[in-house]
């Protein structure tokens, strides 16, 4: 049903240990362009680390090791040879608390962007206002761009971050928990927004609320305990698993 | 006794401990400052001391000590802010580092004379830079140094880590990371500790008197020429300081009015270590919104 489908990025054989403790066991997952897929499960089950290796963020964390293959078009992420630098571009990331950086609203989109190469003023301007606007932010930062971020609402700092994030035209975004710090208004926002982009990026969303999953996602995939129990199409996975685990922690029987 | 009494017993205890120490500081402070602040005249401030006469005043002291604490800091934050980025950013944690970081403690805490003496015989003597301003801001470069990586190294690793990781997801390098997200953060931390640490530099004696020595030239002030050795901005002349001063004429001072000048340029000294207390604090606030937009 889904053959035509491009793949967005695409792990195999996946595994993380910290020290000596497996965090990640042996994970292959497909993710497709154009779609959001949920990664579900209890705190501890490994997804958050999961996803934090996609875009080798745990190469941050010292005794942290990542084993098998990450394929994005025709790199393998976890190459050696990969420019760790140029790959992060394409990835985007939205942390559990939004964490602005410490700069104006315009600076926060600009940075990125003038980095990495693009100095003239008027398209920086344009970048500012489309990544903005695709993120719902312009209408209420358009007049105070040159205030501090730091001055906005969390569900706002968090709208920001994720133009942030799509200012360097990243092809998959990677969310932490995106809402889980903020009020249901503004996760409502958030949730919107996620369906809005993922008309234009492959998104990949951890998140605790599974009625958020069930919202907002095409896909889920359930962990537990470091494995992948159950990876299938959203309505499927929770109206009708076929693994008695993934059953079990949708019902609330545990988790 | 009851949780209750307890409570209370270790709520005086705590407060009585700490009106203690306020009024031991007040005491102090207010001690040095009454004692010297009749004395001090614009007169006092800017003309040179006598040795026999009654009425000579610390204008060249005053210029030598800031002067030389400037000289240490030319040295001092280049190297401590470069080695503090290193221990908190590249460093890989281990033995070596852990070596490293003894080291640097150990170092800040030295004794000063002996530090002064260290001085006396490789930077005066064997480097042959004789007693100078120079081979001063190399004695408090050492313990000035530490304090500077310890400084730089616990500011840089207070910046949450969400922000390192934000800056690094959108592509942008570790270095950039640091100097453009981290830094900035970092900084009003940064200046308040240097500015701190200055205090020391600007007390300091023990160190001194072996390294930048205890006279100084007649200074012309109106010789702005660095090579002249009678310009006060050579650093290559010995200077003597404040501190150092102080303690000159507080031990061998033979003129009349010697324990009013020795009070007044105490108050000076207290003074000037206040003024830069409040300055770093207040710097380093005016750097952390000009450079992050905050109001």
């Amino acid at each position: 049903m889904q053959a035509t489908q491009e793949l967005g990025l695409s792990a195999k054989d996946l595994s993380v240990y910290y020290g000596s403790k497996q965090a990640v066991r042996d994970i292959s997952l497909d993710f497709e362009k154009k779609q959001v897929t949920a990664l579900i499960g209890p705190s501890g089950c490994g997804k958050s680390t999961f996803l934090r290796s996609l875009n080798r963020m745990n190469d941050l964390i010292s005794g942290a090791r990542v084993t098998g293959e990450i394929w994005i078009e025709e790199d393998n992420i976890l190459d050696p040879k990969v420019d760790v630098v140029l790959l992060r571009q394409k990835i985007g990331m939205v942390w559990q608390r939004p964490n602005p950086f410490h700069k104006s609203i315009y600076e926060n989109i600009a940075f990125g962007p003038r980095y990495h190469g693009i100095k003239n003023k008027k398209q920086l301007d344009e970048i500012v206002e489309s990544s903005l606007r695709k993120a719902a932010l312009w209408e209420e930062t358009k007049d105070r761009l040159h205030q501090s971020a730091l001055a906005l609402s969390g569900g706002q700092q968090q709208r920001l971050c994720i133009a942030r994030s799509i200012a360097v035209k990243p092809q998959i975004i990677l969310m932490d928990e995106p809402a889980s710090a903020l009020d249901p208004v503004s996760t409502a926002k958030i949730e919107e927004l996620i369906t809005e982009l993922k008309q234009d990026y492959c998104i990949i969303i951890v998140t605790h609320n599974m009625q958020q999953a069930a919202r907002v996602s095409d896909k889920t995939a359930f962990f537990y305990m470091g494995d992948l129990i159950e990876h299938d199409h959203t309505q499927k996975l929770f109206t009708n698993p076929s693994q008695q685990q993934t059953d079990d922690y949708i019902s609330g029987r545990f988790g | 006794m009851s949780a209750k009494t307890a409570n209370r017993v270790a709520t005086i205890v705590i407060i009585s401990v700490a009106v203690f120490i306020v009024a031991l500081l007040a005491g102090l402070l207010g001690f040095i400052l009454v004692r010297g602040i009749g004395h001090i005249s614009f007169d006092f401030l800017t003309s040179a001391p006598q040795t026999i006469k009654a009425g000579g005043g610390i204008g060249p002291q005053l210029f030598n000590s800031l002067f030389l604490l400037v000289l240490t800091l030319i040295i001092t934050v280049p190297l401590g802010v470069g080695a503090g980025i290193y221990m908190s950013e590249y460093a890989k944690p281990g033995r070596f580092t852990d070596f490293i970081r003894l080291i640097v403690e150990v170092l800040s805490s030295f004794p000063s004379i002996v530090v002064g003496l260290f001085g006396l015989l490789v930077i005066v003597n064997l480097f042959g830079l004789g007693f100078s301003l120079f081979s001063g801001a190399l004695a408090l470069t050492v313990f000035n140094l530490p304090l500077m990586v310890r400084i730089t190294e616990q500011a840089i690793r207070g910046v949450p880590r969400e922000q390192k990781e934000a800056s690094l997801a959108l592509g942008l390098s570790r270095w950039k990371t640091i100097t453009s997200v981290m830094m900035p953060i970092a900084l009003p931390t940064i200046i308040t500790g240097t500015i701190l640490a200055s205090g020391r530099v600007f007390g300091e004696a023990a160190a001194l008197l072996f390294t930048a020595g205890m006279t100084s030239p007649r200074l012309d002030f109106s010789n702005w020429n660095p090579l002249s050795p009678t310009s006060p901005l050579n650093p290559f002349r010995p200077a003597e300081t404040l501190a150092v001063h102080i303690w000159k004429i507080n031990s061998e001072g033979l003129a009349p009015d010697a324990a009013q000048i020795a009070a007044g340029a105490s108050a000076v000294l207290v003074i000037v270590v206040l003024l830069f207390n409040f300055t770093a604090r207040w710097f380093g606030r005016y750097m952390y919104k000009k450079l992050t937009a905050s109001k």
